[in-house]
């Protein structure tokens, strides 16, 4: 074990795949220097064939992923800021999801992308952004939230060795994290959510960053004998219903707990899942707690008021058990 | 270039094999016995040959929406895209592509794609695949002018430009994006000169000529082969036919160009062009040419008979192939 930051621990990980497989590289946006520290390094190790930093044009450079990939190596490519896909939504949603079901199976499309997404404030609507909504109803795609180090190196590791269009998306405000991880080959499967907490009284499923603050909650309201179980899901596509489920099943109250927007998000999706599939489990509606559907503002106080935050989800709980 | 027989024949054959497919194509979806929006390549058919016959089996392309002649010219089966194109199980992608989007991993064919522009940047990853598998590899990349209006086709040849990637650009300028004609909507008379904003060679090209685009591939490929970096070929060429089969249901009583630019166009064939240069040539006999037709011919019954007789894919394998 070995205290690890989640910028870190991608490090960790990028560098250990691509020692094991030497037709895995990385390209994208100033991946030489590294502007967050997570690709630094790498250029020493590998060299300058497979560490490439990208011209910023990301239609141009998610399209040769793609064709990259098609072609027999497995690339991992970096997109700075996860609102930077809208600027390759054509290669990721009509090529890297697709070309595999349109060729009857005969693409394989092992790419990995990376991105960072989230608040962390003063970057404005365009720098700030959780994305993956956008990405979920695209058919053909693996999306992966890790919320920490661990998970992260565990996830990412499976996300390049994954012979699919995996999306890996790091919140930019958890970088500095830090927490022991498991030493040697440590590898997390893409699908299978973890129970952060254990709880009887409310589920909150937690989304990448918003799990570290559920716990936060998680422990003020256990002063007051309050009892939430935190589940985090780790990856959105494919989604872990089960371990879902049988949490709300246990505690039968449920709130989604996600940085993303309310309309057509992952919280509602995954609302819109346990009304389905637990209605019988439910004592009370599903609440979900997300960001306001407004572009995410730059000036702080505006900031504070579009983010879902602890105070929403702290309300939501009591409210649902009635304390 | 002095050009052996065999290869010559070759050629013949690819430019045989596209015009008679692609002209019973045209009629089986007018008839509507092909369902979904159909392009033929009818008058496009000596750059799509050409290009290819300047490749290696294990090279790879990478073709657009108009894309039967690149398939067929890299070696593609008529069988199993006609079943393709009939939406049947036996087709190169088991009815899930349809005519847009028949791939050939086997024959290095990387797809033909609905999206305009969208083979540029995946040839040139593919291009870049090959510098890191360390491999000999060339890719090229049909595109239409359209496309060369698209961000993707800058973007692309920047990217392949800098990194001296093994890549041949390929534009097949017919003249038309669709209903507009390209010289409304482009800065620029010749294509090729869009090269030297990348600092790349780029080349006029007579497209229905399939020898000399042969000639131009051929120096590009090497050029390519030889990690000297990618190469623009702008190919001069016209289709005869519509944008998409049956287009003037969408045009009515509408018209984008005269029956005079097409008849002048219709003289410029590409089969003709290679008939007269046979005889000229005196390598080629009649009768050669002949044989290769009539082989094509029933090649193409078979095709056609295949692809009736073959079976619908069933219900259930409709989430088959999402992933692996």
């Amino acid at each position: 074990m070995a205290v690890t930051t989640y910028i870190q621990a991608i490090n960790q990980a990028l560098a250990e795949e691509m020692a094991r497989d030497p037709l895995t590289f990385v390209m994208g946006e100033d991946v030489v220097l590294s502007a967050f520290g997570a690709t630094k390094g790498l250029i020493d190790k590998f060299g300058p064939t497979r560490v490439r930093n990208t011209p910023i044009a990301e239609a141009g450079f998610v399209g040769a992923a793609v064709g990259a990939a098609m072609a027999g190596t497995r690339p991992i490519c970096e997109v700075e800021f996860a609102s930077f896909f809208y600027c390759a939504f054509d290669q990721v949603c009509n090529q890297a999801a697709k070309l595999r079901y349109m060729s009857g199976g005969q693409a394989r499309m092992p790419i990995t992308f990376r991105c960072v997404y989230g608040a962390m404030g003063g970057a404005a609507a365009q720098h700030s952004e959780t994305v993956y909504a956008q990405f979920l109803s695209v058919a053909g795609l693996k999306l992966v939230v890790p919320s920490n180090p661990s998970d992260m190196k565990g996830l990412l590791k499976s996300a390049i060795r994954d012979d699919n269009p995996v999306i890996v998306f790091e919140h930019g405000a958890l970088g500095g994290h830090r927490e022991e991880i498991p030493a040697g080959e440590h590898l997390v499967p893409l699908g299978k959510a973890a129970v952060k907490r254990v709880g009887e009284h409310v589920t909150v499923v937690a989304i990448g960053a918003m799990v570290p603050r559920a716990l936060k909650v998680a422990d003020r309201l256990a002063k007051e004998n309050i009892s939430v179980e935190v589940v985090d899901p780790r990856t959105l596509i494919p989604l872990d219903e089960d371990t879902i489920l049988s949490s709300v099943e246990k505690t039968n109250r449920a709130v989604v707990f996600d940085e993303g927007h309310l309309r057509g998000g992952a919280a509602t999706d995954i609302a819109a899942l346990i009304g389905e599939k637990g209605f019988d489990f439910l004592d009370g509606p599903v609440r979900r707690v997300t960001t306001l559907d407004v572009p995410i503002p730059f000036s702080p106080p505006l900031e504070k008021a579009a983010l879902a935050n602890e105070a929403r989800l702290e309300a939501a709980i009591r409210e649902l058990v009635g304390r | 270039m002095d050009l052996g027989k065999d290869l010559l024949l070759d050629m013949y054959r690819s430019m045989t094999r596209i015009r008679l497919f692609e002209t019973k194509v045209r009629d089986l979806a007018t008839a509507n016995e092909i369902p979904g929006f159909v392009h033929v390549s009818i008058g496009e058919e000596a750059s799509a040959t050409g290009v290819c016959a300047a490749l290696r089996k294990t090279d790879r392309i990478t073709s657009t929406h108009r894309g039967h002649s690149h398939l067929i010219a890299k070696g593609g089966r008529l069988d199993r895209m006609m079943a393709e194109l009939f939406g049947k199980r036996t087709g190169y992608c088991k009815g899930k592509g349809g005519s847009m989007h028949i791939v050939d991993f086997s024959l290095g064919i990387l797809g033909a794609n609905g999206i305009v522009g969208a083979g540029l940047p995946i040839a040139t990853g593919s291009a870049l695949a090959a510098v890191i598998a360390g491999t000999e590899d060339v890719t090229a990349c049909f595109f239409g002018d359209g496309a060369s209006n698209e961000g993707t086709f800058h973007e692309s040849l920047n990217l392949a430009a800098v990194w001296k990637l093994p890549v041949v650009f390929v534009c097949e300028n017919n003249g038309f994006g669709e209903f507009t004609p390209m010289r409304t909507v482009t800065s620029v008379k010749d294509i090729a000169v869009r090269a030297k904003a990348y600092d790349i060679p780029g080349h006029i090209v007579d497209g229905n000529d399939v020898l000399e685009v042969y000639r131009y591939a051929s120096e590009a490929v090497a050029r390519a082969r030889a990690g000297e970096g990618p190469t623009l070929l702008e190919c001069k060429t016209y289709r005869w036919e519509g944008h998409v089969v049956g287009e003037q249901a969408f045009l009515g009583a509408a018209s984008y160009r005269t029956e005079q630019e097409v008849n002048e166009w219709k003289a410029r064939c590409p089969l003709i062009r290679f008939d007269k240069f046979a005889a000229e040539s005196g390598k080629i006999s009649v009768t050669d040419l002949q044989r290769i037709k009539q082989e094509t011919e029933v090649e193409l019954e078979a095709a056609i008979k295949f692809a009736r007789e073959s079976p619908l894919p069933d219900a259930s394998e409709v989430t088959e192939d999402v992933f692996t």
